[in-house]
């Protein structure tokens, strides 16, 4: 089936192979998300077969031993698809969440989330295309916290000089690979001279790997205001651990919000796609009202990935199809309908 | 291969030449190499001649087998090289830490400056000292020896490429050919390791130590030094005239050959004529942090270019070499087989091995080939 729409540009890959991927759904509308994409790839004869691992803090259903089959079948599938797993705010003697735990075991130290607006459905800014690139394995997420003397607590925000090269060369990896021409890195260097200090160091020795790549630095609040204002400025943005996470949210938020962008975490090994903004919406639990443009994106992505060239294609172009038409919108982007019809819809549009 | 990981031994030593010392700094800067998610992603610099085409066969069977490979194409080709164009190649492979390459190279060029010397530049500023050849027969392919398997290592920053000449009184030039106890030492080491990985019986050093007592007579003190340590492999040595007569009588007696680079550029095409020819026979430079693969003997091809005739054997081996670098050994078998199972087919052979077959048919051949192994999953 897959020769014609690709081209002579791009041969199908194998029709006989299989891939095998990690599905971790998380919390909240997570396993909702996931039989969505299930559905999809069903209906569209995607050769993926998902084995499923259901891990959640709040649920009690998170053990070590939960965490270790997680990591066994990442070991030989390499790539996942994974909902939010929740992390509860109060402190039970344990600083680092399963969220974390995974990142860290995975090593999974880039995240991407492409902003990308989706045509047809209008907002403040249109046409944005921009890349966040974020380190998320060190900076303020290090859960090193300790109270020094009764009533005075200190956080621990950590840089090191061989994690921020790494996602300042993944970053121009990133924009070589995607031909991109800018990379911005997003400091708060002016006050933390010394830590965000050598993170724009370690960005400004790999920029010199890549003399056709622009390189540009930026502080971090003057940056949020630039992205409200005038987003169009930025290519692809390279930032420490919780910049990246406000970042995050800020620019999904301009394109419309979580349930449309996707995301996806890297190490040298896994790949992690997930939603750009990772939340678990636990109130619109069971209520069919999640958007799955997120996920479905999201999950293009990773057919990409696993050069899958052509399914990928096929599923993209069906949601941005659906969302065009503008028919059958979930109620985040102004609509009426419900998770189940959008999904039907999205099936309804992958033959055509 | 674990063998880019040279001891500190060799660390140390460096520091003693300037030059070399700031590579070994910038080393160290070295960020981890382009591979994000499983995914590697390499340099392609396709080059002239029948370069273009020929890689767009190997991108196609990549594709379809479903490697995890991503390419960054440099263009660098002699019609328009500049000092910039090889330093943008430099800079790319710096990125990625392993190249892909075709050849952009004539050996007589008109253009002042010489293609030949951005060889020499490309390998001693990215350090790949070890040029690393098989010579292999292949079951299918007619020559007058069958049964050859030889290793060819050959050393590849110095000795007579040094580029140091000059004319010291009018009329007189002089070459100077250097030969150093630490990169003779290091391509002896190399040999050695490999010769053990591989479950070689013997290394053969080659050389010309009865006219050069001391450059070549270095090179071989080297080599014997480097044997004592590995006692399960028999070392000899043999001079380079009388090893090229050997070569062509009775090649059969050679297992691993190790030699300074003049020596090597003259062995490897000799070898690589006695198993079938240039179409034939893959290549790879190593160094402690990079690799670069190409096919062995040099030659564009400019005459074949984009008639699909030329034979796109050597490259296909050329990257599944590269593949077992990236550790993509299941990759790299798949398709070494599929390509070594099209050569017993005598109707495919392309005209430089005596058939009148095409490339696109070859190419054909081999993913059929790969589609027949059957199920695949993503296990890799």
């Amino acid at each position: 089936i897959s020769a014609v729409r690709s081209g002579s540009e791009a041969p199908p890959a194998r029709a006989d192979a299989t891939f095998k991927v990690t599905m971790v759904p998380g919390d909240g509308v997570g396993p909702e998300l996931m039989s969505a994409v299930k559905d999809v790839f069903k209906a569209g004869d995607v050769p993926v077969e998902f084995e499923e691992f259901h891990l959640s803090e709040v649920q009690n259903m998170a053990s070590e031993e939960k965490l270790e089959q997680v990591l066994n079948s990442m070991k030989s599938n390499r790539v996942a698809i994974k909902g939010k797993i929740h992390t509860p705010m109060e402190f039970k003697g344990e600083l680092a969440s399963y969220e974390m735990k995974l990142r860290r075991k995975l090593d999974l130290f880039a995240n991407v989330v492409h902003v990308n607006s989706l045509p047809g459905y209008t907002t403040r800014h249109n046409n944005l295309d921009l890349v966040i690139i974020r380190e998320q394995t060190e900076g303020e997420y290090s859960s090193l916290e300790h109270e020094s003397v009764t009533g005075v607590i200190e956080c621990l925000k950590i840089i090191t000089r061989e994690k921020s090269r790494r996602i300042a060369k993944f970053a121009f990896d990133y924009a070589t690979k995607k031909g991109r021409n800018k990379v911005t890195a997003v400091h708060k260097a002016n006050i933390m001279k010394l830590g965000d200090g050598l993170f724009l160091q370690s960005c400004a020795e790999v920029a010199q790997l890549y003399p056709k790549i622009k390189y540009e630095n930026i502080i971090i609040d003057n940056c949020c205001m630039q992205l409200v204002q005038n987003p169009y400025q930025f290519d692809v943005l390279v930032m420490p651990n919780l910049y990246g996470n406000i970042i995050d949210n800020l620019a999904a938020g301009l394109v419309g919000g979580a349930g449309v962008v996707p995301g996806e975490s890297y190490s040298a090994e896994y790949a992690v796609f997930e939603t750009g903004a990772r939340h678990p919406f636990a109130q619109a639990v069971g209520r069919n009202i999640a958007n799955p443009t997120a996920m479905l994106l999201s999950s293009a992505n990773m057919l990409r990935h696993l050069n899958l060239d052509y399914h990928s294609q096929m599923v993209s172009d069906a949601v941005k199809r659906v969302i065009k038409q503008g028919k059958v919108r979930t109620g985040d982007l102004g609509g009426y309908a419900t998770s189940d019809e959008f999904t039907r819809a999205v099936i309804a549009n992958l033959a055509a | 291969m674990s063998l880019r990981h040279k001891s500190c031994l060799f660390d140390t030593m460096f520091i003693r030449d300037h030059k070399k010392s700031q590579l070994v700094a910038s080393n160290l800067l070295q960020p981890p190499p382009a591979k994000y998610g499983g995914r590697h992603t390499v340099t392609l610099i396709p080059g002239d001649g029948i370069g273009p085409e020929l890689f767009s066969h190997v991108r196609e069977v990549f594709r379809f087998s479903c490697v995890p490979v991503d390419f960054e194409v440099v263009q660098v080709n002699s019609a328009l090289e500049t000092e910039d164009d090889i330093n943008n190649a430099i800079t790319a492979i710096r990125r990625n830490g392993v190249a892909l390459k075709g050849e952009s190279l004539g050996v007589f060029t008109r253009y002042t400056f010489d293609p030949a010397l951005h060889r020499c530049i490309l390998f001693t500023s990215l350090d790949l000292y070890a040029n690393v050849m098989h010579c292999q027969s292949l079951p299918g392919v007619q020559t007058r020896h069958k049964n050859i398997d030889i290793m060819i290592i050959r050393e590849n920053t110095e000795g007579e490429y040094s580029s140091l000449e000059h004319e010291s009184v009018s009329g007189v030039v002089e070459s100077l050919k250097i030969i150093t106890r630490n990169n003779s030492l290091r391509i002896a080491e190399y040999a050695f390791r490999l010769a053990r990985e591989k479950g070689r019986r013997r290394v053969t050093a080659v050389h010309k130590a009865n006219i050069m007592k001391l450059g070549d007579g270095l090179f071989l003190q080297c080599c014997r030094e480097v044997a004592s340590g590995y006692p399960d492999i028999t070392f000899d040595s043999m001079i380079v005239d009388n090893t090229t007569m050997q070569l062509v009588s009775k090649p059969q007696q050679f297992d691993v050959m190790v030699m300074p680079n003049l020596y090597g550029n003259v062995v490897s095409n000799v070898c690589a004529g006695l198993v079938g020819g240039p179409g034939l026979v893959p290549g790879a430079n190593y160094g402690r942090d990079y690799a670069v693969f190409e096919t062995a003997t040099r030659n564009t091809g400019k005459s074949i270019a984009n008639k699909n005739i030329a034979n796109p054997t050597a490259l296909l081996l050329a990257s599944c070499m590269m593949l077992d670098h990236l550790k993509l050994y299941d990759y790299a078998t798949l398709i070494r087989n599929a390509v070594l199972t099209t050569m017993n087919e005598t109707q495919l052979h392309t005209a430089d091995i005596g058939g009148q077959g095409t490339t696109s048919e070859v190419v054909q051949s081999i993913m059929r080939i790969i589609q027949s192994k059957g199920q695949r999953t993503a296990e890799m």
